[in-house]
């Protein structure tokens, strides 16, 4: 594939150069030398080296902040995608955060050999049940909470949040003891090898499994099995975020929630909000714990501000800025905590306020908690 | 586990101290298996993550890390941060499924040329119990 073919799929050439797009864009506001308008103006133009050789191809969050705005419709964070593959072919792959080990985690996880132990964190008071056609999906969980210590994040930590809450409101779900990565960050950073891959083997897990319904509490697993999946392995099964799981019961079956007093802001992750859609059910959730004062940022729903990296790929100053501006809004509402439904956003955003650097020190120390343990601590007796 | 399977060991060794040691085993003429190649690295606490899990990778059956001791570090508290790299990444292979014997973490000073050839020793007998990395496979399809 050249960039003309990737330009017949995707179509750019409506683009009318109005420049919507790099007005908008979380990126360009913090980095001038990203320009989405630019990028496609060079790939029109047939300058394909500026666009595939260009490290800041690798720069773009894949936010799905432009394309609304866009008046002829293009689609650039598909064709941003495209591109990346065509990179990825010439030997160009982004500069990846974490000195790249969450993608060669990926890859490796392509092995069929391979026996994980993923599941060694479940204890007693977990109620898991083999028999279930209801799937939780744990994902990159197990590898992150090592990687992500010294953030003071716990990704399990979500996890068992999630499954407690699950099993509060009488549901025990199934867990797949060697499920691989979902394959996200492959495919947004064009390789789509490595996703093809993964997606088999999830697949024919899932399949085997006889599961109905699968609960995600990552917004990318749950927009990569909805979105992405489909076109690639045959899957027979609902998929649903947390969010959306707990808010169709609330007030049905009885989840008593405890009083939790706290006023709190929500972070729209971008694959739930923009990807998917999904706005309204963590909010109903939220509000559904007593106590729970709910305050929106300047820009939040459709309008949400990312969190500054994707794919785990092209962190770098500006990155950081576009974090730590978001926390200043997030502390600008007064909120005490910030709740996120990503367990990325999280990652990164808690990146942003353990840092300890001199310049950073302006960074507000905002509690930032997912909307799992949230929901979680508010379930115990 | 295969006939004849020789392990392939890569070991990360400081420059310092492992390295010298490697030499002295070596200019000493003592024995110890061909099974490992050494990178030269300047500080145990350089070895990144990466390098590991791309060694794993590309079919490695065993990796070592080794450097100096905990007060030699010739840039203060290298052995320190190698200690945390080498503690984390073993629990994320332990969930990836990887016997912890892959990989191995040791200190091994100048004049201990042949503590250096015991480890090489206990390594290649080690894996070979173990057999080849699974992941060992994938680059033998490719070659």
């Amino acid at each position: 594939m050249n960039l003309e073919d990737i330009i017949q799929k995707t179509k750019p050439y409506y683009c009318l150069e109005c420049g919507k797009c790099t007005s908008i864009c979380p990126v360009s506001r913090y980095d001038p030398g990203f320009t989405p308008r630019g990028m496609i103006e060079n790939a029109l133009l047939g300058f394909d080296d500026e666009v595939v050789l260009n490290r800041k191809l690798f720069s773009c969050l894949t936010c799905y902040t432009c394309q609304p705005e866009c008046p002829s419709d293009v689609d650039f964070p598909v064709f941003v995608r495209e591109a990346r593959g065509l990179a990825q072919d010439n030997g160009q792959s982004g500069v990846c955060a974490h000195s790249g080990q969450l993608q060669s985690l990926a890859r490796l996880m392509t092995n069929p050999d391979i026996k994980q132990n993923r599941l060694e964190w479940l204890s007693g008071e977990h109620r898991v049940s083999d028999d279930s056609d209801v799937l939780l999906w744990v994902g990159c969980a197990p590898y992150f909470e090592p990687i992500f210590r010294d953030v003071e994040f716990s990704a399990l930590g979500v996890i068992k949040s999630t499954l407690k809450t699950m099993n509060s409101l009488g549901v025990e779900p199934r867990l797949l003891p060697n499920e691989r990565c979902c394959g996200h960050d492959a495919l947004w950073t064009g390789d789509f090898e490595t996703f093809r891959k993964l997606a088999e083997h999830n697949a024919a897990q899932i399949r085997e499994a006889g599961v109905k319904k699968i609960v995600f509490s990552c917004p990318e697993g749950y927009r990569t099995f909805k979105m992405d999946y489909p076109a690639h392995v045959k899957l027979d099964c609902e998929v649903q975020h947390f969010s959306e799981f707990v808010a169709e019961r609330i007030g049905k079956n009885g989840l008593k929630l405890k009083e939790t007093k706290k006023k709190v802001t929500y972070q729209d992750p971008c694959r739930l909000g923009r990807h998917l859609g999904v706005y309204d059910a963590p909010r109903k959730v939220l509000e559904s714990i007593p106590g729970i004062e709910l305050v929106e940022m300047r820009h939040a729903g459709p309008d949400s501000i990312c969190c500054g990296t994707s794919a785990f790929t092209n962190c770098d100053s500006h990155s950081n800025l576009l974090r730590s501006e978001r926390l200043k809004e997030a502390a600008a509402t007064g909120a005490e905590t910030l709740i996120t439904a990503c367990p990325k956003c999280q990652t990164h955003f808690r990146c942003a306020t353990t840092d300890r650097g001199e310049e950073r020190r302006s960074t507000p120390r905002l509690e930032i908690m997912d909307l799992a343990n949230l929901v979680a601590n508010a379930t115990g007796e | 586990m295969m006939a004849g399977f020789e392990p392939q060991i890569i070991a990360f060794c400081c420059n310092w101290c492992t390295y010298a040691a490697a030499d002295l085993a070596g200019t000493s003429r003592m024995h110890y298996p061909p099974n490992v190649r050494i990178v030269r690295v300047m500080c145990s606490g350089m070895v990144d993550p990466i390098y590991v899990l791309k060694a794993f990778e590309g079919g490695v059956d065993g990796i070592l890390v080794a450097g100096c001791h905990l007060t030699d570090c010739h840039y203060i508290d290298g052995p320190v941060k190698c200690d945390e790299t080498v503690n984390k990444l073993r629990e994320v292979l332990h969930v990836l499924g990887l016997e912890d014997k892959r990989l191995r973490r040791e200190m091994v000073a100048a004049s201990e040329g042949v503590l250096f050839a015991q480890v090489i020793n206990e390594m290649v007998e080690d894996l070979k119990k173990l057999g080849p990395s699974p992941f060992k496979a994938k680059t033998e399809a490719l070659a």
